[in-house]
């Protein structure tokens, strides 16, 4: 991204102003999405479904009160008869005639979207890592054809290679399992890895590893402490998008997974509340969902390209 | 993060071992090593993506079914095959994939483009907006497409709202998920808003690969602004293009977390693209053999238009 501050190539100013006010209108109107979840899920309900859409309002607890609990209606006399309310939650929720009636199944969810995420990526990082180094270092018969399998793996529909998993796990018991899920995107991720790491371990320079071989490293010792340190980097960067990927996944999930492995991108579509989709709740879960991913994507941004295009494109 | 574990194992067992085993193990060809350092994520692939995929080669000869595990498997020949590709109601499904794919190639190559030509003036602060614009494409297409139903609502939802606003009609007069003529268009502004950033993306790399010298020696020639992108910016930027439309071409074939979640193919089946098609089949009818066929029918699709394309890459490439 060095550019030399060449007087004819450096666009002129009037051209510079008119490209960033472009450029700032189109991030700004491209945010209004996500501005909109964030507000929505600060909302009472009956806020979410004002109109003219509010702008301003008072915020309320009441989204994340029903992402975390489960409510029934009672009748205001019963509510008069119980103690007073413990907490915030309590309060909001019985302000409408509600009573909590339980934790909802949010959290177990979310934590299972990271048992799962967190999972299939050190074991993708892990077998990518190796492979890479292996198809960095040694001469593979027929790496190309390979590498390209490995790569085609990528392009198969997900519906299409679910129907013989979801009949295959149901026949081993890994239906609905954290191992299960943890094994598959573990598959759909390894590729993405070696490919990447190929990219990254190809740039350390072979003599590195050969000068420590001669200082009397066996090969598995010269990987593990000369080849690893220096790919940290990438190896890292990689990590992160095959936690993204497994973070987001939702094909897979809602097909094979329906209860105790479920995770939350199949989860947060279906919070309902009274007479239909509880959209504060949703917001509220939307965005506990998407504040890791947007954190990252800040720390990514100078390997984002790489990890999107498998490494095929560099900058 | 960088100490993984399993070259530590590796070692450890290695040191481990007696002298006379421990000898063959340390010195083992590297041809060997090799093999133990790429086996484990092919034997990874080829038990949950070629085994299931050959699996679905072999149903798609029967007329198995999923919800009736007992029943006799029989084979059925190409009947499968004939009534798919016989089958008038699939080209709606075809049909409504290749509206989405090419509508969104389309804008978002266009959007993209002229995004990342843009972004190249390289104005104040261009880096900082630059990531706020690649965000939308990190985020999960399916928690995200489910909050546009909310966006979308007819009577409150913000959409209809601006709409309204900028163009003077009534918010109700409209219902982008609910009319059949507006509901295709519905996800193509969602898959544009989420992934014009990725073609933006591989553009700027395109772009900011052309050397300051071609443009250097284009002005010493007082070559127009206008000649300089028709005859260097565009031609040198196009093998990028291109490889952002595979990628997009790919993945929105196979598109199903996002429409699924936004209008699950409806109205009627507006908005049915492969897909879904292909999980009602499989998981609501229960055709499985049916089902099947389909997939590798669509596999192939995608296989034989990737293929294509990446030789038309390659030529464009040499150029």
């Amino acid at each position: 991204m060095t550019t030399a501050a060449h007087s004819v190539v450096e666009p002129s100013p009037r051209s510079k102003a008119i490209a960033g006010t472009l450029v700032i209108l189109y991030a700004v109107i491209s945010m209004i999405p996500l501005v909109w979840i964030g507000m929505t899920a600060l909302k009472t309900p009956s806020d979410a479904i004002a109109y003219p859409p509010k702008i301003i309002f008072t915020p309320s607890m009441a989204g994340f009160c029903d992402l975390f609990t489960t409510q029934s209606r009672q009748t205001e006399d019963y509510i008069k008869t119980l103690p007073p309310p413990t907490d915030t939650c309590d309060e909001i929720t019985r302000s409408r005639g509600l009573v909590t009636a339980g934790p909802s199944n949010f959290l177990p969810r979310f934590f299972n979207s990271f048992i799962i995420a967190f999972g299939s990526t050190f074991l993708a990082v892990a077998l990518g890592t190796l492979a890479a180094y292996g198809f960095s270092r040694f001469k593979v018969p027929m790496a190309d054809d390979l590498l390209f399998f490995i790569l085609s793996t990528r392009m198969m529909p997900p519906i299409a290679v679910a129907i013989p998993i979801y009949l295959m796990y149901r026949e081993l018991g890994l239906s609905d399992t954290h191992l299960g899920m943890i094994l598959l995107y573990t598959a759909v991720n390894v590729s993405l890895a070696v490919w990447l790491m190929k990219g990254f371990i190809d740039e350390i320079p072979r003599e590195y590893e050969e000068a420590a071989m001669i200082d009397g490293y066996t090969r598995l010792q010269a990987f593990r402490k000369v080849v690893l340190p220096q790919a940290a980097t990438g190896i890292a960067a990689t990590a992160i998008f095959c936690l993204i990927f497994a973070w987001n996944e939702y094909a897979f999930a809602v097909l094979l997974t329906s209860g105790s492995a479920q995770t939350a991108p199949p989860f947060i579509p279906i919070i309902i509340g009274e007479g239909g989709q509880d959209w504060p709740a949703v917001a509220a879960g939307t965005t506990l969902f998407l504040i890791p991913i947007v954190v990252f994507t800040v720390l990514l941004r100078k390997h984002l390209l790489r990890g999107i295009t498998f490494g095929a494109v560099r900058k | 993060m960088a100490d993984l574990g399993v070259p530590n194992l590796a070692d450890r067992l290695a040191a481990a071992t007696p002298e006379t085993i421990a000898k063959p193990i340390r010195g083992l060809s590297d041809r060997a090593l090799a093999w133990l350092f790429i086996a484990p994520s092919i034997v990874l692939l080829l038990a949950i993506n070629i085994f299931p995929l050959i699996w679905t080669i072999y149903l798609s000869f029967t007329n198995y079914r999923a919800n009736r595990p007992n029943a006799p498997i029989k084979g059925v020949g190409i009947d499968n095959y004939v009534s798919i590709l016989t089958d008038a109601d699939v080209w709606q499904p075809m049909q409504a994939t290749a509206h989405f794919v090419l509508w969104t190639i389309l804008i978002e190559t266009v959007l993209g483009f002229g995004l990342a030509f843009l972004i190249d003036r390289k104005f104040r602060g261009h880096g900082l907006w630059t990531t706020i614009i690649l965000i939308p494409m990190m985020l999960s297409p399916a928690v995200v497409g489910n909050f546009w139903k909310f966006i979308y609502q007819p009577q409150t939802g913000l959409f209809n709202y601006l709409i309204g606003m900028l163009t003077g009609q009534s918010a109700s007069s409209f219902e982008m998920i609910g009319s059949v003529r507006l509901a295709p268009w519905s996800i193509i502004i969602v898959d544009v808003w989420m992934w014009t950033p990725y073609v933006v993306l591989i553009c700027l790399a395109g772009l900011r690969s052309i050397p300051d010298y071609i443009y250097e020696a284009a002005e010493v020639d007082r070559a127009s602004k206008w000649r300089q992108f028709w005859t260097i910016t565009l031609p040198m930027a196009l093998p990028f293009i291109m490889l952002a439309v595979l990628f997009r071409g790919i993945e929105n074939f196979k598109m199903f977390d996002m429409v699924n979640l936004l209008t699950s193919g409806g109205p009627g089946s507006t908005t049915e693209v492969a897909s879904i098609t292909l999980k009602r089949e499989a998981f609501e009818s229960w055709r499985t053999g049916y089902s099947s066929a389909f997939a590798i029918i669509l596999f192939v699709t995608v296989f034989g238009l990737a293929n294509i394309y990446v030789k038309a890459l390659n030529q464009v490439k040499s150029r």
